[in-house]
């Protein structure tokens, strides 16, 4: 799968670009893998490392108590699951955040979002559902794993959340990605 | 003469001040009393896990504040989607009309009778007139029997440059009003690929106009598959309506 390696030599010219975007995203991490506003992937994309989107991503992505950042050029259409997931870009997909979630002024977010901490700043754009649940465990594969087959998926199958229906208001807090008719 | 006007205005409008849209930053808010949102709050107290949807322009106070009384929010920003001009499409005859149908397909798309409650705030009288009934139409099939709908509408006297504010709940009974930017309006259109330049942004404006002024008569027809209507007259010349399936 992708891994700090692939992803900066393929593009390694792009990270000098987003360097001065990438400073002013909070918590990331220097040893940070970034995807550069040029590159396009379609797949599954996990990793044990922070990560800054800046190009297309199709699929999912998944960085297990780490932290992800949506740059501002960035166009997902995938499943995100970050301990931390910030969004200055276009999201299309179901956003899960172990710790928090947060979407700036830029942000584009069509999905439903479940996460502990939740903040939107004024201007940005949000159609979905927002769950927030008082955990202080992270969020364990168990937890997980009714949105992991969306996660095992392959991109091409990745649903955007418009095409399924509302989740069962009676168990908000395990219920997933169920939004849309 | 005309300062102690405006702020004579200010008192009956609010608290706070305003900013005109369109001029940078972030406008102020604007505090005001809802005894919609009074009754509202009160009928909703004490319950937790509610699903509440808000379809006024996006507010990242509602979502906190409703998520933090252990409720599930749902937003969607009908209004914004309501602009979208390609729902309006021309007719043979020169006229245009109204692509309901698709409307209703990418908007308010929810299983029946989802929803506890729907913040509508006060968009309806910023709609197009062919899109308010079908909107309110769906509304009445998403809600649960015995659901709330919270929708404010502008009385005779407002006059047709009232702004078009985004409700943000500070408590239980008051509201801040924050007049909508049409830079904040279009920035985050959700077909733009957050690259738009300057010029396409432009193209691309909004049009936060009142519409039309709706009476007891038209609101009374407009919610007439409800079971029941309570009007609110506030101060500033809107009426808060609270309506239960």
């Amino acid at each position: 799968m992708w891994n700090k390696n692939e992803v900066a030599g393929a593009k390694p010219e792009s990270a000098s670009k987003t360097e001065s975007s990438r400073s002013s995203a909070p918590e990331l991490r220097k040893e940070t893998a970034l995807i550069g506003s040029s590159v396009f992937i379609k797949g599954q994309l996990s990793g044990s490392e922070d990560l800054y989107i800046d190009g297309q991503i199709e699929g999912s992505v998944d960085l297990n108590g780490h932290n992800l950042v949506v740059g501002p050029n960035a166009n997902v259409r995938a499943q995100l699951q970050a301990k931390g997931v910030v969004i200055q870009g276009k999201v299309n997909g179901n956003v899960r955040g172990a710790e928090r979630v947060e979407l700036k002024r830029s942000a584009v977010v069509v999905g439903d979002i479940y996460t502990q901490r939740f903040a939107v700043e004024e201007g940005a754009y949000f159609k979905g559902s927002v769950d927030v649940t008082r955990e202080t465990a992270p969020v364990s594969k168990e937890a997980a794993r009714p949105n992991s087959s969306a996660f095992s998926a392959s991109a091409a199958s990745a649903s955007a959340p418009s095409a399924v229906k509302p989740s069962s208001p009676s168990s908000p807090q395990t219920s997933v990605s169920n939004l849309k008719k | 003469m005309g300062s102690v006007t405006q702020s004579l205005m200010r008192l009956f409008r609010g608290s706070g001040h305003h900013d005109q849209p369109g001029k940078g930053s972030v406008p102020a808010r604007a505090t005001r009393r809802s005894s919609g949102l009074g009754e509202f709050s009160r009928l909703l107290a004490g319950r937790e896990g509610l699903c509440i949807l808000d379809i006024g322009p996006t507010s990242a106070s509602n979502i906190q504040r409703l998520t933090e009384l252990g409720h599930r929010v749902y937003s969607e920003d009908v209004l914004l989607a309501s602009k979208d001009p390609s729902l309006m499409t021309p007719s043979p005859d020169g006229a245009t009309s109204f692509d309901e149908a698709r409307f209703l397909t990418e908007n308010l798309a929810y299983s029946p009778q989802t929803f506890d409650a729907v913040l509508c705030w006060d968009i309806a009288d910023f709609m197009d007139e062919p899109m308010v009934k079908p909107m309110f139409g769906r509304i009445w099939s998403v809600l649960k029997p015995g659901g709330l709908v919270l929708a404010f509408f502008h009385t005779k006297d407002a006059g047709p440059d009232s702004p078009c504010y985004r409700y943000h709940i500070a408590d239980a009974d008051n509201l801040e009003l924050q007049p909508i930017t049409i830079s904040s309006a279009v920035g985050a259109q959700p077909g733009g690929n957050g690259r738009d330049t300057r010029a396409s942004k432009a193209d691309r404006q909004p049009d936060y106009r009142l519409r039309r002024v709706f009476n007891n008569r038209h609101i009374e027809n407009l919610f007439r598959d409800f079971t029941a209507l309570k009007f609110f007259l506030a101060r500033d010349n809107v009426r808060e309506v609270l309506i239960t399936r």
